[in-house]
Formats: structure tokens, sequence, C-alpha cells
């Protein structure tokens, strides 16, 4: 039985890094965009690389930052949660 | 003359190995502390030893700490390096570097900041050469500062800090007010934003190191699987050499810990730079000193 609890404990963290890691999604779609429209006034305005270029990372940047909130709660769903639930769960056993 | 040569090139010695011996002495200690295990290990920074402090709590000196300390000295032995034997008119290489390295810092400071922080160039270039060096310790194979939450999050609550002093440089009842900007029923939100800023920018650098160190190990352990599949076979040493090891994780290595890392330092100083300066309310600034000057 206690088998079982911890299987359940750990497929259920390793399933929920997964869900988390959707947020991936939007980060890619929104730094493809900035990058797509960048690419673009560099077309029009080649003389303005340098700015545009540096501005793009820091949007890139600041849009990957709701990917990175999800890989850190994958993260920590990996390595952190099942020896914490583990141990909770060891405790209310014994 | 002869002798004064010879201490110049003494001393040229002492700083290039103030820059080098740091570096050595972390890869030993990292060979000397790193338990043995196989396959896939991805743990946090190592704990060298805790010391107890009053109030019932314990400090414990981990190997973020100790890195991050000798990145600080190596960069402090190349800066020294680069400005040893300086001269009004620069005549060696070193000096040419030291000189562009300066201007550069100087350019980026004043194209993206308030006129009235001409004097942060000194701060952003620490910023900038801190965070990159740390971030390309994982080059050497040792465990990089950034990778730790609580490095990263130190800097970001630093610049929180300067946001705020910043802010305050009006006085306390302009700082209140500016919570309620568009709108008073904003305010909560306003607050919401104010703390995170440094959350989002510790989470930023963390997330993006992290992450590359991360897959490098899996991609690494992933090959000498493989290479240990299709070689296994073969009698002898061959059969145990990861051979799909040489050179595939150096490529992942030159994007996740060059390119990224010192993406991630530059952001973080440009961040560093639009924060504190749109923070500033520089025309409030200048009216509140002319009215003083005036009642003076």
């Amino acid at each position: 039985m206690l088998e079982l609890a911890i299987g359940i404990i750990l497929g259920a963290c390793a399933l929920g890094a997964g869900v988390a890691m959707i947020a991936g999604i939007g980060p890619g779609i929104g730094e493809g965009s900035a990058v797509a429209s960048a690419c673009e006034a560099i077309g029009r305005q080649p003389e303005c690389r340098g700015s545009v270029t540096s501005t793009m990372l820091m949007g890139c940047a600041v849009a990957e930052t709701t990917g990175l909130y999800a890989l850190v709660i994958a993260i920590l769903l990996i390595f952190v949660a099942p020896n914490r639930l583990v141990d909770i769960l060891l405790t209310a056993v014994a | 003359m002869l002798n004064e040569k010879r201490k110049f090139l003494v001393i040229d010695v002492l700083l290039i190995a103030m820059m080098v011996v740091p570096l050595v002495f972390a890869m030993v200690l990292k060979v000397l502390t790193t338990p043995e295990s196989d396959g896939v290990n991805i743990t946090g920074a190592l704990i060298y030893f805790t010391i107890d402090m009053p109030f019932n709590t314990s400090l414990p000196i981990t190997e973020t700490q100790v890195n991050s300390w000798l990145v600080i000295i190596s960069i402090t032995g190349l800066c020294l390096y680069l400005t040893h034997g300086i001269k009004e008119k620069a005549d060696t290489k070193r000096q040419l570097a030291a000189e562009w390295i300066v201007e550069k810092c100087d350019g980026l400071v004043g194209e993206n900041m308030d006129k009235f922080f001409s004097n942060f160039a000194p701060f952003i270039a620490a910023v900038l050469g801190l965070s990159a060096f740390s971030s390309l310790m994982s080059l050497l194979g040792l465990f990089a500062p950034t990778s730790d939450i609580n490095t990263t999050a130190g800097w970001a609550i630093l610049v929180f800090i300067l946001i705020t002093y910043y802010k305050f440089k009006c006085g306390l009842p302009h700082y209140l007010k500016s919570f309620g900007e568009p709108v008073k029923l904003l305010a909560p939100i306003n607050i919401i934003s104010e703390f995170a800023t440094p959350v989002s920018m510790a989470f930023r650098h963390y997330g993006n190191v992290l992450s590359g160190s991360v897959i490098s190990v899996l991609v690494a352990a992933g090959l000498q699987g493989l290479s240990s599949m299709i070689l296994g076979k073969i009698p002898g040493f061959l059969g145990d050499f990861p051979l799909l090891q040489i050179g595939i994780p150096a490529v992942l290595s030159i994007y996740f810990d060059v390119f990224s890392g010192c993406l991630q330092a530059y952001i973080f100083a440009m961040l560093t730079m639009m924060y504190v300066s749109d923070g500033f309310p520089a025309e409030d600034y200048e009216k509140r000193r002319n009215k003083q000057r005036k009642a003076a």
C-alpha cells in the first residue's frame, strides 16, 4: 500500500512537471513574432540593425519570463517535491 | 632601469596568477569533494560545511559562495592586470583593451540611462562582468554560481533597493503617490508589480542558466548510454569508452554556456539600467531642486 502511495506521488509530480511546461508554448510564439518583426524592420532599414537587435533581445528576454516561471515550477516538482512529499507521507504513516 | 623592468614583470606574473589560481583551486576543490556517482546526477550546490549562527540558525557555506568569491578574485586580478602600468597615452595592448571596455560601458550607460546616472557605469560594468564570468565558469566544468537562485536573488534584491532609493529621491509623499499612478484603484496591482520586478529578474537569470546546465547533463548522460549500447559488445577497453561523448556536448556548451550566459548578463545589466532609470522621476527631481535653490 505504501509503495502504491509513493508511486502515485512520483507519477503525479512528473505529470505535473510535464503539464507545467505547456507554458513553453507562449514564449515560443511570442519570441517568434518578435524576431519576425525585427527581421522586417532590419529589412526595411538595414542601418539600424544594431539597435533593433539589442531591443529584440531585450523583448525576447521579457517574453521568456513566463516560460521560465513554468520551468522553475517543473524543476521544483521534479527535484524537490517528491522527496518532501514522501517524507511527509512516511512521517504520517509512522 | 633593469631592476624596474624586472619588478614590473614580477607583478605581472603575480596578477596572472591571481587570475588563474582561483579557477584551478575551484577545479581541485570540485574534484576532491564531488561524491562518486554514475549516470545522471543533477544536484544543487554542494554544502562544504555549516557555521552555527546566533538565534538558532546556521550558515551553510556552499559551492555557490566559494565559487562566486573565486570569480570575484579572478575578475579583480584581470582588472588589475589590464590597468597595470597604465599611461596617459595608450601604447600597450592591455591598456587599449581596458580603455575599450570602459568606453563601451560608458556608452551603454549613456545610451540607456538618464543624464543623472552618468556615474553608474562602474556598477553596470561590475554586474555585467560578474554575471558573465559566473556563467562562463560552467565551461570549466565547475558549478556556475548563477545556476543557484540565491545568487541571482541577491543581485535582484540589490537592484530593487537601488530602484527604491532613486524613487525616494523626491521624498516620501511623491513615492507613495506614484503607486496610484493612472487611477488610485490600481494601487494593489502597482504594489504587486513593484515586487514582481526583482522576482522576475532573479528567476529569468537563474532559469536560463540552470536549464542550460540540466540539458547539458541530460545530453551527456544520454550519449554515454548510447555509446555503451553501440560499442558495448566490443570486449575490453573500447567497450567502456564513451566515444559519442567526445565533441558533441561541446556544441551545446557553446550555446548554453557561452551565448546564453553572456546574453543573460547583458539582459540583467540592461534591465537594471532601465528599471533604475525609469523609476527615477527626473523632471520632478529637477523641479524640486530648483525650488530648493530658490528658497535658499
